[in-house]
């Protein structure tokens, strides 16, 4: 391993009571053991019951913010491709 | 007053003293920002097992010594701490196989007192070896990144553990104050070795011949390191004494 090969991670944590994995942040790691290791450390403080997702910053494919407009704006101005016309029964959770 | 549950509970208490003082030294000399998070944190653990023990301990001894008075105003041969956790470190490997040796210990005889008869010490333990698995399991990641790693990194890998080797059958060294309370390591250390071993051997690295066995941390009779790491640790209290922080 070179002296130079620590990678950077990105960071998703689940809370004890938390329904889904949220980007936390990012750090620097030999591995992916170690990384999970370190965001233990530094996003969760070693809190039981947390879940914790590492992945390679450069594993992660974004879109593009000069795209935004052509990528985004069809569901922003055409209400009509949104389910928004139904009422919601109470016993359904998590919508 | 129980003497003898006094002193088995000051040699917990000053092992992990010791211990985190040695680790806390780290802070900021680590080979990289979230190993030295890590170590910090690994630090943190050992100084609040050792206040909970030394606390604990001046309460059995019944003379109005808290933890205070006990770390800072007991002089080098009034520690009764295992020479291993003394021991300097040299550099990250030193650091790595005494946080192999020494935590793999932790576990097993805090898992033994976690069953134990005292309900404090039972309590203590209990809080504590979830935290000492941790180390133990990131001194093991550690021994084989480094002893299966370079050339380099395998060679102070196996330094270190040549080195300290020695010291660790102290730790499993029997006598009156750990026959008489609690749980006596002395029948631990099969268990230690089928602990330690199998990670010495994934990590290429040789275990040592059972030959020098130095002893005498026990009984407050400790290495030259020892002087210097009391006396940097107790500066600030006996310079202003009795002032609260």
């Amino acid at each position: 391993m070179s002296r130079n090969s620590w990678p950077l991670y990105e960071v998703f944590v689940r809370g004890k009571r938390g329904l889904n994995h949220v980007h936390v942040g990012s750090l620097h790691a030999a591995d992916d053991e170690m990384a999970v290791r370190h965001a233990r450390d530094l996003y969760t403080r070693r809190n039981e019951g947390v879940s914790i997702w590492v992945v390679k910053a450069a594993d992660i494919t974004a879109s593009s913010p000069d795209e935004k407009d052509p990528f985004f704006a069809p569901s922003g101005d055409k209400v009509y491709r949104h389910p928004t016309f139904y009422e919601i029964p109470d016993d359904v959770p998590h919508m | 007053m129980n003497e003898k549950a006094v002193a088995y509970v000051l040699r917990l208490g000053d092992d992990a003293l010791v211990a985190a003082q040695r680790m806390a030294a780290l802070a900021t000399w680590a080979p990289q920002l979230e190993e030295d998070v890590a170590l910090a944190n690994i630090a943190l653990d050992l100084l609040g097992q050792a206040r909970a023990l030394l606390t604990y301990a001046g309460e059995l001894e019944g003379q109005g010594r808290d933890e205070d008075l006990l770390a800072y105003r007991r002089d080098e041969h009034e520690f009764t701490s295992a020479l291993l956790v003394e021991q300097p470190d040299t550099d990250f490997a030193a650091t790595m196989v005494k946080l192999l040796f020494f935590s793999a210990y932790q576990r097993l005889l805090y898992e033994e007192l976690s069953a134990g008869d005292d309900e404090t010490l039972a309590a203590i333990a209990a809080k504590s070896v979830k935290e000492v698995a941790y180390h133990l399991s990131h001194a093991c990641a550690w021994t084989v990144r480094l002893g299966d790693g370079t050339e380099e990194s395998k060679r102070r890998m196996q330094t270190a553990v040549d080195e300290l080797w020695p010291y660790t059958h102290e730790l499993f060294a029997s006598d009156s104050v750990w026959r008489g309370y609690g749980f006596d390591p002395a029948g631990l250390r099969e268990r230690w070795l089928g602990i330690v071993e199998p990670v010495l051997a994934e990590a290429t690295l040789e275990r040592p011949v059972d030959d020098w066995a130095p002893t005498g941390g026990r009984d407050g009779l400790h290495t030259e390191h020892f002087g210097y790491l009391v006396g940097e640790m107790q500066s600030l209290h006996r310079a202003h004494e009795g002032v609260s922080w």
